[in-house]
């Protein structure tokens, strides 16, 4: 992993057209400032490999089927 | 065209039915094309098969159903992507992980895919609202 040091204020550039900039530090908490195109998918990662953790489980859904076709709903 | 499937064998499908997740799903960003399936005497829930991935398929349904207030403010980048100005074309479904006993799946509210009906074009959005998560009972009135 790359890693740089900035202070508040300064930025990073990520290819052409994404900039993170460093907005405010406090404690162990740092604001960071995200310039990006629009079509670009912003996530806390946290919350992305939630996400993408519910995905696969809910993909292996072999032999569910049955269960699913028994299923009444009320 | 026909299509493999996890759960129906080799199936037919309308190519104007296909549906184009241009980055794909989070965890899948290669499979880019689904088609829905419905599940013969299950009106609630459907399958979303993969073309071209005939081992990947979720079963979806309208959350809705399940939650009737359901309700979400997805941002403004993905409608105005999936060019949903208004809510006319607008479908919603939610993903539901299995489980053994049936009554025990849950449904992703978090992460809700929409889908353009006119366009064919979806995309499963992350919601902000912290009251939603990856697993909600599917139990009716369990939260």
């Amino acid at each position: 992993m790359l890693v740089l040091t900035r202070k508040t204020g300064e930025a990073i550039h990520i290819g052409d057209d994404i900039q993170l900039k460093v907005i405010a530090v406090d404690g162990d908490q740092v604001k960071i400032g995200i310039d990006a195109p629009r079509n670009v998918d912003i996530h806390r990662s946290e919350i992305y490999e939630q996400i993408l953790e519910a995905n696969q489980q809910a993909a292996q859904t072999k032999n569910t089927l049955d269960l699913l076709k028994n299923f009444k709903k009320d | 065209m026909n299509v493999s499937t996890v759960y129906f064998g080799e199936v037919t499908v309308d190519s104007s039915k296909i549906i184009q997740f241009e980055n794909g799903l989070p965890g899948f960003n290669d499979a880019k094309e689904f088609v829905l399936i419905d599940i013969e005497g299950n009106p609630t829930f459907q399958v979303l098969q993969s073309i071209g991935k005939e081992d990947l398929a979720f079963v979806v349904t309208n959350p809705f159903l399940i939650y009737s207030n359901y309700e979400f403010d997805a941002d403004d980048q993905a409608l105005e992507k999936l060019k949903l100005e208004t809510n006319e074309h607008l479908v919603v479904k939610c993903i539901l992980t299995l489980e053994k006993p049936f009554e025990q799946s849950t449904i992703n509210l978090k992460a809700p895919i929409i889908i353009n009906a006119q366009t064919r074009q979806a995309k499963q959005i992350v919601l902000k609202e912290d009251k939603f998560h990856t697993k909600h009972p599917i139990q009716q009135g369990g939260e």
